[in-house]
């Protein structure tokens, strides 16, 4: 296609957007809600998603074995454990009695060393030999802590049984209500875009019907329409994220400092890593329902 | 050279528009298509417009047969027309020069070749001084101009004319039927659908008359026929 061309088709779905503000406004207005709250959605799931691949990586289970097994016995039983669920192990790290202590001791004594002293020949946490087991799904744990404490051998298994598998699941009925929401909106946006497309082809129809005469092609009568369908869907999603650029830190930022308690479990995704993704789909959203639905709306208005 | 043979067009089973029509007009010609309403002239012109397609029978343009034309290359069969009607049918939101430009925007003529032709065709249909002023501040006589320079901008190779001067008073209309009779000279195949007695018999050109989708008369430098 010529610049010349391009300019043309342009123009004139800018002067069609002119012609109908109204009915473009409303359409723009539909379709900025619609992408303000998939940027919203989109922001909150990525980082329900960031906390839950964070605490999959940090919590384990830990299992811990009969005092009366020996070490190589304890190894055997991991090595089961490996065998059996290992397609739903991500790590697993076996700590000795005399590791736990060290690590124990650093912990707890820190830098007064000889308070620890006392118990250099008789350590208190003999027979406290354990398997730390990560998981590559936290949603996988309580059938994987069920197995555990049925293996033989296990004395007991330590886990954080609901807030991270809650997380999960929350994430999975915020996905649905917000699908909801979002297609609601959506069947409401082609709806405008369309009766947009109607009324622009309806103020066009002699010029159409000339150039029709004249010998434009097809894609030379739709082009303005679909330009101006395209636009309206842009705009529609430049707004929404022009506003979550700055909605979005202010809104950590809020969070942060009124629910002060959680800061130690709530780890918000900075706006670098959530709002080029979340740019980037909004706007072929946006520009995608405008450009698909003018052109389907206009097809059926206009045939050689 | 545009055939028409035995073109027969049913709109419904009532009505036929056309009852096998047999025309022939050698390129260059300049031919008028006279008839009562409802003598099937419109249909004609739609069919050569490739508006509507006959029910049977054959038209072929230029080696074109329509009847077999793809729909994908009816916009190229069309930039071999030219298109002037009865009420102008001018852009009114656009200037004179926008108006004859258009035709040439819309099938995708660079920029610097519309500044070029764009003035010179205002030059020949008299309007180089109008370019700017929109169809309103216009008389009828001139923007039926502005439309047939529009027609003209392509270069067809055809022109086809639907009542052109019906809207005119006597002399506006004999000073457009001058300018067609200019554009045939140049060698454009001019068709113009009329009604009117004085410039038919005034022109003494070919002139087909038809009646009730029949042609009843093919005359070379004929007069009108009928009456009204």
């Amino acid at each position: 296609m010529r610049i010349s061309t391009f300019w043309y088709c342009f123009k004139q779905g800018i002067i069609n957007i002119c012609r109908n503000i109204w009915f473009s406004l409303a359409s723009t207005a539909i379709i900025s809600a619609c992408i303000f709250l998939f940027c919203v959605f989109f922001s909150i799931i990525t980082n329900i998603q960031h906390m839950v691949v964070s605490a999959e990586s940090t919590m384990g289970i830990t299992v811990f074995f009969e005092e009366t097994l020996s070490g190589d016995e304890i190894l055997e039983i991991g090595e089961r454990i490996e065998s059996e669920k290992g397609s739903l192990i991500k790590g697993m790290e076996y700590i000795s009695a005399e590791a736990a202590w060290e690590s124990f001791k650093t912990e707890y004594f820190g830098e007064n060393t000889d308070l620890a002293e006392g118990f250099a020949q008789d350590n208190p946490l003999a027979g406290s030999a354990s398997y730390e087991i990560y998981l590559y799904d936290i949603e996988d744990q309580a059938s994987m802590v069920e197995y555990l404490q049925s293996v033989n051998g296990v004395r007991k298994v330590n886990y954080s049984n609901s807030a991270v598998a809650g997380l999960s699941s929350f994430n999975r009925i915020l996905t649905l209500l917000f699908g909801v929401i979002i297609a609601m909106l959506l069947a409401v946006a082609v709806f405008l875009i369309s009766n947009t497309i109607s009324v622009a082809a309806e103020f066009r129809k002699s010029e159409n019907k000339i150039m029709r005469l004249i010998g434009a092609t097809n894609f030379m009568i739709r082009a303005p329409f679909v330009v101006e369908g395209t636009i309206l869907g842009l705009v529609g999603a430049a707004v929404p994220i022009v506003a979550m650029f700055f909605l979005y830190n202010k809104t950590v930022e809020y969070v942060m400092e009124r629910f002060n308690l959680l800061s130690g479990i709530i780890q918000f995704l900075p706006i670098g890593e959530v709002y080029p993704a979340m740019a980037g789909i909004s706007l072929l959203l946006g520009g995608g329902l405008g450009c698909i639905v003018s052109f389907m709306t206009i097809r059926k208005h206009l045939r050689v | 050279m545009i055939e028409i043979s035995k073109l027969t067009k049913t709109y419904d089973r009532s009505s036929r528009a056309l009852k096998g029509v047999d025309i022939s007009i050698e390129d260059g010609e300049f031919v008028f298509i006279t008839g009562r309403s409802g003598s099937g002239k419109s249909t004609l012109l739609r069919i050569l417009l490739k508006e509507v397609d006959p029910s049977s029978g054959r038209v072929v343009v230029n080696d074109m047969d329509l009847g077999a034309m793809p729909r994908r290359y009816v916009p190229k069969y069309r930039r071999m027309l030219g298109v002037v009607f009865q009420d102008f049918r001018l852009l009114k939101d656009r200037t004179v020069y926008e108006n004859v430009a258009f035709a040439q925007r819309v099938i995708g003529v660079p920029g610097r070749k519309i500044r070029e032709s764009v003035p010179r065709m205002l030059k020949l249909v008299g309007l180089s001084s109008k370019y700017k002023a929109f169809p309103h501040q216009l008389s009828g006589g001139e923007q039926q101009r502005v439309a047939i320079a529009r027609a003209l901008i392509n270069q067809p190779a055809v022109l086809l004319a639907d009542e052109p001067t019906g809207n005119l008073d006597p002399q506006n209309a004999m000073e457009i039927m001058k300018l067609l009779e200019e554009i045939n000279r140049r060698g454009t195949t001019v068709i113009v659908v009329t009604h009117s007695r004085d410039i038919v018999d005034m022109m003494k050109k070919r002139v087909i008359t038809l009646d009730k989708g029949v042609v009843i008369s093919d005359e070379r430098e004929g007069g009108y026929r009928y009456e009204n």
